[in-house]
């Protein structure tokens, strides 16, 4: 096998179909892109999952009359209740929260809207006991243990809201997902057709190859390797236009939001993890699809 | 070198054979006629040496290779050993001469050295020396056939194969290329001619091997073209 005569084939075969190779790298890459995108959202909804996991609690609030005469927690029922929930094996932590606590974390919430905070009265705040479970997937045994016990008001979970949101991110990455599986079915066939025009357009060269008694290697490598070069072409564009989506869009827009703790950044080493999905994903695909392209369309 | 043993092709798209029931020896070193009209069975005989095509029936003998039976990977291995010209030339016309004889080697893996010395001698031996950085529309018919017969050589293959290799060339040139066949012939290299050109055929004297609607009708040992038809 002579290296450098399938290299000088591949390569005059690309600049022969330049205008399909460049819209097989645009759709590949894009497709690839989506792909990344949708990959790196997976990572940051379970980093921002973790984030949570440590800081999601059930709140248990109390009733009014407790909230007013039992700051302490030291009379029934609170006390009762805070001592079942310590010995719950369900729960990992309990902090009660009095009713002036509960004023003070309002107003640091919302030090930012001071007219909010005028309008509040502590009376208007329960106290309550602030949970962290032993598993955070399942708040609903506290709800289901301590509903409707005297004293209890009402019992909130954190995980619900959360839920939600990351419903909202898990529609994100399955939309993601879905347009990059058009655009590779795209890419697919615009891989498909190139290697079948490539083949066209050197059907005399292929011939006298068939004819001197070139093996299959030699005749089919060159088409091959035009479909996997713009494959990994494509994958590395699309590697830079996840960087470059990474600086310009979540540094910028999400920047403040990622400073704040509400979600999890996606970081350089995201990308690098990245990378070689898309790079592999482009090899065999291209490389299958020419193969297959080859096996059905071009005599050997 | 060649043997055909009661073959039969018959192609998926006609209902009458293109070759019926052929059987044909052709020893070493042999010069051989095939001829006909069209449509005799000339290309398929051809084509069935090469293994273009598989008989329907029967078997086909190359050199030490059961045609018809082989694996496909070693297909590569008997074509390497049959050298083929055709009446439009088949060369590359955005190569060289001497770079459309050498693609012939280079794409069977041969080192680079060995090219290089080996294409420079078969030019020479067709009389194309001095012309091998030409381009080939620079060239003249005769001379294409000249680099595809170069083409088909270079590889010393042990038989050549040469459908109406003079079909678009003049009587003259014609004659130039059969004197060129004959040498090859003469190295003791099988040669066996697909034609339709009777003073060629006539002017030569050698073996004729005539085939009518697939069959063979005549094989005489030094034949003319048409006698008494």
């Amino acid at each position: 096998m002579r290296a450098s005569f399938v290299f000088s084939e591949v390569v005059t075969g690309l600049r022969r179909n330049i205008t399909m190779t460049i819209a097989m790298i645009i759709t590949t890459a894009i497709s690839l892109a989506l792909l990344g995108g949708g990959l790196l959202v997976v990572r940051m909804i379970d980093k921002t999952q973790t984030l949570y996991q440590d800081k999601v609690e059930v709140s248990v609030y109390l009733t009014n009359d407790v909230s007013e005469t039992d700051p302490e927690c030291a009379a029934e029922p609170c006390a009762g209740l805070r001592a079942a929930l310590e010995a719950d094996p369900a729960v990992e932590q309990v902090d009660h929260e009095s009713r002036d606590e509960a004023y003070e974390r309002f107003k640091r919430i919302f030090e930012a809207q001071p007219e909010l905070v005028k309008l509040a009265r502590p009376e208007a705040l329960p106290a309550s006991f602030r949970i962290k479970l032993v598993d955070p997937e399942r708040p609903e045994v506290i709800d289901q243990t301590y509903g409707g016990r005297p004293g209890v008001e009402s019992i909130a979970d954190q995980g619900e809201f959360l839920d939600r949101f990351f419903g909202v991110l898990n529609s994100l990455r399955n939309g993601t997902f879905f347009v990059a599986l058009v655009m590779a079915i795209a890419a697919l066939l615009l891989i498909s057709n190139t290697v079948q025009l490539s083949a066209f357009t050197r059907r005399v060269e292929v011939g006298i190859m068939r004819l001197v008694g070139a093996t299959r290697w030699y005749t089919q490598l060159p088409f091959l390797l035009e479909a996997v070069v713009t494959g990994i072409v494509g994958a590395l564009v699309a590697i830079g236009l996840l960087v470059v989506l990474k600086v310009t869009f979540i540094d910028d827009v999400l920047g403040g939001s990622i400073q704040s703790g509400v979600v999890s950044s996606v970081d350089g080493v995201d990308i690098l993890l990245v990378a070689p999905i898309l790079l592999l994903t482009a090899l065999v695909i291209s490389g299958i699809t020419g193969y297959v392209t080859l096996r059905l369309y071009v005599r050997t | 070198m060649i043997r055909l043993e009661q073959v039969s092709k018959v192609y998926k798209t006609s209902t009458r054979p293109a070759l019926e029931n052929v059987s044909v020896e052709v020893d070493k070193g042999e010069f051989v006629f095939l001829i006909g009209a069209s449509g005799s069975g000339k290309s398929t005989f051809l084509r069935l040496l090469l293994r273009e095509e598989v008989p329907t029936k029967g078997r086909v003998y190359v050199a030490n290779f059961d045609v018809a039976r082989m694996a496909r990977r070693r297909v590569p291995r008997l074509r390497q050993s049959i050298g083929c010209v055709f009446q439009d030339f088949r060369l590359l016309h955005n190569k060289t001469v001497a770079e459309n004889v050498a693609f012939a080697l280079e794409v069977i893996g041969k080192p680079r050295h060995t090219i290089r010395k080996v294409v420079p001698e078969v030019l020479e031996l067709v009389g194309l020396e001095g012309k091998a950085e030409r381009m080939p529309n620079e060239l003249s018919g005769g001379e294409q056939q000249r680099v595809a017969i170069a083409r088909a050589f270079v590889n010393r293959p042990l038989m050549l194969l040469a459908d109406e290799p003079t079909g678009n060339l003049d009587p003259d040139t014609s004659q130039d290329i059969m004197l060129l066949l004959e040498r090859i012939n003469r190295t003791g290299t099988t040669v066996l001619m697909a034609t339709h050109d009777h003073s060629i055929v006539d002017s030569m004297r050698r073996r004729v091997v005539e085939l009518d609607l697939g069959r063979v009708v005549r094989d005489d040992a030094r034949g003319v073209y048409g006698v008494g038809r």
